[in-house]
């Protein structure tokens, strides 16, 4: 039933047709990628090629072909992605559980936190909270270094839980007061068992959908974080997504134009594809949201 | 109605407090601010370095620094920043009125434009304008601020000055270098861009909820039974739909602030508009305290305060929130 009201989303299901092609690509990026992520294109004269037959989207400062560096870019946005959502959306899901279930005190306190950070410019605090994650001495084992893609991870993981607390919260709010619960309860069955077997489960639907949305929050905050100069330094030429982004800003001026398409481009189809995926998700399996047309 | 006014102001003083602070601890840990000051001032003696301690607020106890930091806070003897030692309060000032200027403007234009697409989508949903209106406004809310930022940059900017001549809007600044006095013409043409960045976001947002909450208020009893009455239609959508579907719209407005002021501190940084954003970014990358800290607390004290008018305002539309 939900999978059916999921296929009838056209546009999702060829955001998934371009993400399964993306996907595909990223991890065959040996064989898909024309050279290697630091390789030149040709011996220079090589930068700033515009799109040609030996570099078919162009170069950049240093001649190296952009169209192999997107494929590297994307699979280390994707990984930084797909990993902190994992994080973000565990975390999120065992504390919204906890405290829907629970209530009182620890409810107040999460929900209160919660509604206090997301109420404040997005930017702002994740720069302050990138910088006292990177500046506690304990984290280091975790994080690593600050420029670490590892970092980036970890803070996103750290940062993403709260939306999702949000979410599962309110499902299991209206979930416990249901019958089957009060059945389990009546059973004698732990508090513990009634939030992995009961709540959790028949979460999914909500927790899918921000797992989706988490993807994409990861995505785009680190492309963020890159463009300002705060992302990931990763060595030896390796790339991702923001700091492509982030070399766009000095190419509009001086007009090389593929530097800055290409790459935002890549952008907004990922995140235009996987919101798509969200999006249709939550139709999929909200059955109150059925809405006719 | 009035006593719950109190009683949420009351509230806001001992959270401002607690958030001030609670952002103290974060700029003390993450930023280390002797750490910086010593960075700048390579050979400050020692007792330099104490008395930026003191003013600052800087004792190695958190809790006693940041009362000292306070009580200088707030009887108006502000620390010199550590870079030029420049007064903090005209340059706070300063950024202050142009992202009020951006902002503003901003939301003006995304609020009214949002708010009308949502209604135009609501009246015929499913229909072919329905469509249009809901998948450009999936667009906007996906594409990043700083992506449309430098896509337009590159069209009405670098690439208008290839095809036409002349590029069509400035990139960067409120006036161009050496203008100096007021000149409104210029001026708007300087504030479209950053302007437009600003507010796709804020249409995108603002039509998605018009239209959704307008729905909701068509589908009700009370308009059917306004239209039983033989109102005219025109007067059912306007005084019975559109006052009700405005009611859940005001409150999340003013939440909104924060994300907007999110959008507006990328979007200054893109086009090096003098305001807030800017303020805040050169600030944060030289890690320096006296002028962040000021800078923070208008950031709390305006979202909190939003927040406050957003729970009034709810309040004032729904007396049933005021009993509990």
């Amino acid at each position: 039933m939900a999978f059916r009201r999921f296929v009838s989303h056209k546009a999702a299901v060829g955001s998934c047709f371009v993400i399964a092609t993306l996907a595909l690509f990223v991890v065959l990026a040996p064989f898909t990628a024309r050279y290697g992520v630091n390789q030149s294109v040709q011996a220079p004269p090589n930068s700033f090629l515009s799109p040609r037959g030996n570099a078919w989207l162009g170069t950049d400062d240093i001649g190296r072909d952009l169209y192999s560096r997107l494929i590297y870019g994307v699979r280390v946005s994707l990984l930084i992605g797909l990993a902190s959502a994992l994080i973000s959306v565990t975390l999120g899901a065992l504390i919204g559980a906890i405290a829907g279930f629970r209530g009182g005190k620890f409810d107040d306190i999460m929900m209160r936190v919660t509604d206090l950070f997301l109420a404040f410019p997005f930017l702002v605090t994740l720069l302050v909270v990138r910088n006292v994650l990177g500046a506690l001495p304990w984290m280091k084992p975790i994080t690593g270094e600050m420029n670490s893609v590892r970092f980036i991870i970890v803070l996103f993981g750290i940062f993403g839980w709260m939306g999702v607390a949000r979410i599962v919260r309110g499902q299991v709010l209206s979930l416990k007061e249901r019958e089957f619960v009060e059945a389990a309860r009546a059973v004698g069955a732990s508090r513990r068992y009634i939030i992995a077997r009961h709540l959790l489960p028949n979460s999914v639907g909500p927790i899918m959908v921000a797992l989706t949305f988490s993807v994409v929050g990861a995505i785009i905050s680190e492309s963020t974080l890159a463009f300002f100069g705060y992302g990931p330094q990763a060595g030896d030429g390796a790339t991702s997504l923001g700091i492509l982004v982030g070399q766009a800003k000095g190419a509009v001026q001086t007009g090389f134009w593929w530097l800055a398409v290409f790459p935002c481009l890549a952008l907004i189809v990922i995140a235009l594809s996987i919101n798509f995926i969200g999006d249709a998700l939550r139709d999929a399996t909200d059955p109150r949201l059925d809405r006719g047309a | 109605m009035f006593r719950y006014i109190l009683r949420r102001l009351a509230w806001s003083i001992p959270t401002l407090l607690l958030v001030t602070f609670l952002v103290y601890l974060a700029l003390r840990i993450g930023t280390d601010p002797v750490q910086s000051y010593r960075r700048v001032n390579p050979r400050a003696s020692r007792a330099k370095i104490q008395q930026y301690i003191d003013v600052n607020g800087l004792d190695p106890n958190f809790v006693k620094g940041y009362f000292t930091w306070l009580k200088n806070f707030l009887t108006g003897e502000w620390p010199p920043s550590i870079k030029g030692r420049r007064e903090v309060w005209p340059a706070l000032k300063d950024a202050m009125a142009n992202t009020l200027r951006l902002g503003s403007a901003a939301t003006v234009v995304g609020i009214v434009i949002g708010l009308f697409a949502g209604v135009l989508a609501a009246l015929r949903p499913g229909g072919r304008r329905d469509v249009f209106i809901n998948t450009s406004a999936f667009v906007g809310i996906s594409v990043p601020p700083f992506i449309s930022a430098i896509l337009l940059q590159l069209l009405f900017a670098v690439y208008w000055q290839k095809w036409f001549g002349a590029s069509l809007f400035p990139t960067s600044g409120v006036y161009p270098a050496g203008h100096t006095g007021f000149d409104l013409f210029l001026m708007l043409k300087f504030m479209a861009l950053p302007t437009l960045v600003v507010a796709i976001q804020i249409i995108a947002t603002y039509s998605r909820y018009m239209r959704s909450s307008l729905l909701d208020v068509l589908n009700s009893d009370y308009m059917r039974t306004a239209r039983s009455k033989g109102i005219s239609e025109r007067r059912v959508l306007i005084k019975h739909g559109m006052r009700n579907a405005l009611i859940p719209v005001v409150t999340i407005a003013a939440l909104d602030v924060g994300s907007i002021v999110g959008g507006l501190i990328i979007t200054e940084n893109i086009f090096s508009y003098p305001g807030m954003g800017l303020y805040f970014l050169k600030s944060f990358g030289e890690g320096d305290f006296p002028l962040l800290m000021p800078w923070m607390v208008v950031i709390v004290a305006s979202v909190l305060f939003f927040n406050l008018i957003a729970d009034i305002s709810y309040a004032w539309l729904d007396p049933r929130i005021r009993l509990e």
